[in-house]
């Protein structure tokens, strides 16, 4: 269960950078904890904190105008790297509950979707505008549109992601409505291939 | 007319659901030590069940320690407990630790494959971005995060909208010396390090066939690093011999019947992709990274480009222009997903036989599985590379990333058999490059980035 996203009107802040892999969003050493929070702190610590972990005033979010920032601009393959899910964890935690990039990593994009974060695909041009023009920024979606002063343009998204974020759905529950059929389907392909199913503690008699 | 990853969806798909996803069935759960416990308790806490735990699995494998003598003490701070909350969560939910002294522990996609875990045919998905190394059997494996790991062990499912398709070709003999690493290096750096972005991806071609089946490991390792969705090998006899035997792969008359399915796991003459890609592998060389990204490689002869950013230049502490070969280094690291496996050790030793690693190098061998440290010792690999130098560790993912224990230094030059050359990847500030362990070897020998003998 994740918190529910429509709409959102926020300054965005740029780094418009590719290839922000996940080891920049939060390094390995930052996760230091084995649940799914206590990670805002680790948000972008390679680059966010100086010598003796101090802001650097030079990284975004460390301007006062972003500071607050719900929105974030990128480039290409965002979020690649490590499947880490603490990446999306971070950024909500953080604050950020929308990354606008031309790509994003599949497995960050997965992510991001169940973490209620949404990955918002536009053309390079289009998110080089939105930076530039330093507005406050709606992105409607359930309308698949983002506005800024005089832009505006419209996105796309899957039907299963849009519907799953804007109702803040857990996956597993909807699923489990499909519960007969998924055992249905489990005893025909046990007959077909039975190799697949192993039993518990197959292996013991060798180890 | 199908493809194979046409085939593999098309034989694990339940049912469709409103948003237009499939339900598709997963056959294989891996999860390990720095997730595992996060997603196993927070299952737990919805009071939802593993649905199938005989056919999920943990290995401790990224933070585990890697020195000799080793217990759940870690040098990451704060690591153990990942350790122990994970080997706990796993116990009560029935799921099978290769735990940290078990014979079988070691990195889960080098464990997986070498236990017949995955087989051709299956799907499988670990919170990994490796896990595309397990499509060279002949299996569908992608890498998930720690939410879709919860679904996938309370459901044995996971909904996804079918990925576009892409084949990658690789034709003609590779030039000897030239790995299944350069392979992956050469198509990233030739289509980007989103080129791949989102595709299921089938390699295929002359040179995919000739590889052996380890090298077909480090081939499809490396497509998370071209973005892809996942990555596949049509399952041929070197698969088949690979497999027979292995523990957790049937055997017998199973064995015969699962066989003869698997010889129509193969994309049809005519199958349609959404994208091609055809590369000449005659004109594949050694290939070294430069830059901060694995499409930042060039052959290991070549200069940085005349074009490269700053940003990663600075990183790198490089200049447009500057040779690779030659270039300092005080450390050296064989192992890792991409390549630890006995075959990769076998051709790194070769190089390093009878010779010394140079002063002021730091250079490990860190096997891929405690399978693969065992049977290196039984052949006296271990013996070669102590004797030349280097550090010879327990099994584990190790310095190929720095989680706050273990690290190269700030502004340190290390050349990597790892698969990722990020920045602060194997330390704070650390330069890596990433290279096949034979460029490593012959590296850590020299001091510098070096052509390994058989490729000059």
């Amino acid at each position: 269960m994740s918190q529910p996203f429509t709409t959102l009107t926020s300054i965005a802040a740029p780094l418009i950078e590719d290839n922000i892999d996940t080891d920049i969003i939060i390094p390995s050493r930052e996760m230091k904890s084995t649940g799914k929070t206590g990670l805002k702190d680790g948000l972008f610590a390679g680059r966010r904190y100086g010598e003796g972990r101090t802001p650097d005033p030079a990284f975004v979010l460390n301007q006062p105008a972003y500071t607050h920032a719900a929105i974030l601009l990128s480039g290409d393959n965002f979020g690649c790297g490590s499947s880490r899910e603490h990446a999306v964890w971070a950024l909500v935690e953080w604050g950020i509950r929308c990354v606008i990039a031309p790509s994003f990593s599949p497995i960050f994009a997965g992510n991001a979707v169940r973490g209620g974060l949404l990955p918002l695909v536009l053309p390079r041009t289009m998110v080089m505008a939105l930076a530039a023009a330093r507005a406050p920024l709606a992105v409607d979606l359930p309308a698949q549109r983002v506005t800024a002063g005089e832009l505006s343009a419209s996105f796309e998204i899957d039907d299963e992601a849009k519907a799953m974020l804007i109702g803040g759905l857990d996956a597993i529950d909807l699923t489990f409505q499909r519960a007969d059929l998924i055992r249905d389907w489990q005893a025909s392909d046990r007959l077909e291939r039975p190799w697949v199913y192993l039993t518990q503690g197959a292996d013991a008699g060798v180890c | 007319m199908p493809s194979l990853f046409d085939k593999l969806w098309a034989a694990h798909a339940i049912s469709t659901t409103e948003g237009g996803a499939t339900i598709v069935a997963i056959d294989r759960v891996f999860l390990h030590e720095r997730t595992g416990a996060a997603a196993l308790n927070s299952l737990a806490a919805a009071g939802r069940m593993v649905r199938d735990p005989a056919r999920a699995f943990v290995a401790m494998d990224h933070i585990v320690d890697t020195l000799p003598g080793r217990t759940d003490r870690t040098l990451m701070p704060g690591g153990q407990a990942f350790i122990t909350e994970t080997r706990s969560a796993a116990q009560a939910a029935g799921i099978r630790v290769f735990d940290v002294n078990d014979p079988d522990q070691g990195i889960m996609h080098v464990v997986s494959p070498e236990l017949g875990i995955v087989l051709p045919g299956l799907t499988l998905v670990a919170p990994d971005s490796h896990t595309c190394t397990q499509g060279a059997v002949g299996a569908l494996a992608w890498g998930i995060g720690s939410t879709e790991a919860e679904h996938a062990l309370a459901t044995a499912t996971l909904r996804l909208k079918k990925p576009p398709s892409m084949r990658v070709r690789f034709e003609g003999a590779l030039p000897p010396g030239v790995t299944a690493k350069d392979m992956a290096l050469a198509l990233i750096a030739a289509h980007g390090s989103a080129g791949g972005q989102g595709f299921a991806i089938e390699f295929s071609g002359d040179a995919v066939r000739a590889l052996p089946m380890e090298a077909r490991m480090t081939l499809c390792n490396m497509a998370t690093e071209f973005a892809a969705f996942s990555a596949v090998i049509a399952p041929d006899d070197v698969t088949f011999e690979w497999l027979q035997g292995r523990r957790f792969a049937p055997s017998g008359v199973m064995w015969e019947r699962a066989v003869a399915a698997w010889q129509d796991l193969i994309s049809d003459s005519d199958a349609a992709f959404d994208r091609e890609i055809l590369i000449d592998a005659t004109a594949i060389r050694p290939m070294v990274s430069w830059g901060t990204s694995p499409m930042q490689s060039v052959p290991l002869g070549g200069v940085v480009p005349q074009d490269a950013p700053d940003k990663p230049l600075t990183y790198m502490g490089l200049e447009r222009g500057q040779a690779l070969l030659g270039l300092p280094v005080t450390g050296a690291f064989i192992g890792s997903c991409t390549n630890s496996r006995l075959s990769d050790l076998r051709r790194a030793a070769a190089i390093v036989q009878g010779k010394r690693v140079a002063d002021g190098v730091r250079a490990l061998v860190v096997p891929g599985s405690s399978a693969v440290k065992r049977a290196a010792e039984a052949e006296g690999l271990d013996r070669i590379f102590l004797d030349a130098g280097f550090e010879w560790r327990e099994s584990g993912c190790s310095l190929c990333f720095y989680a706050g224990g273990e690290s190269f230094g700030a502004g340190e030059r290390v050349i990597s058999s790892t698969n990722r050359n990020f920045e602060s990847r194997q330390g704070k500030g650390t330069r890596t490059h990433i290279a096949s362990p034979e460029v490593v070897a012959a590296s850590a020998l020299a001091g510098a980035i070096a052509m390994p003998e058989m490729s000059q």
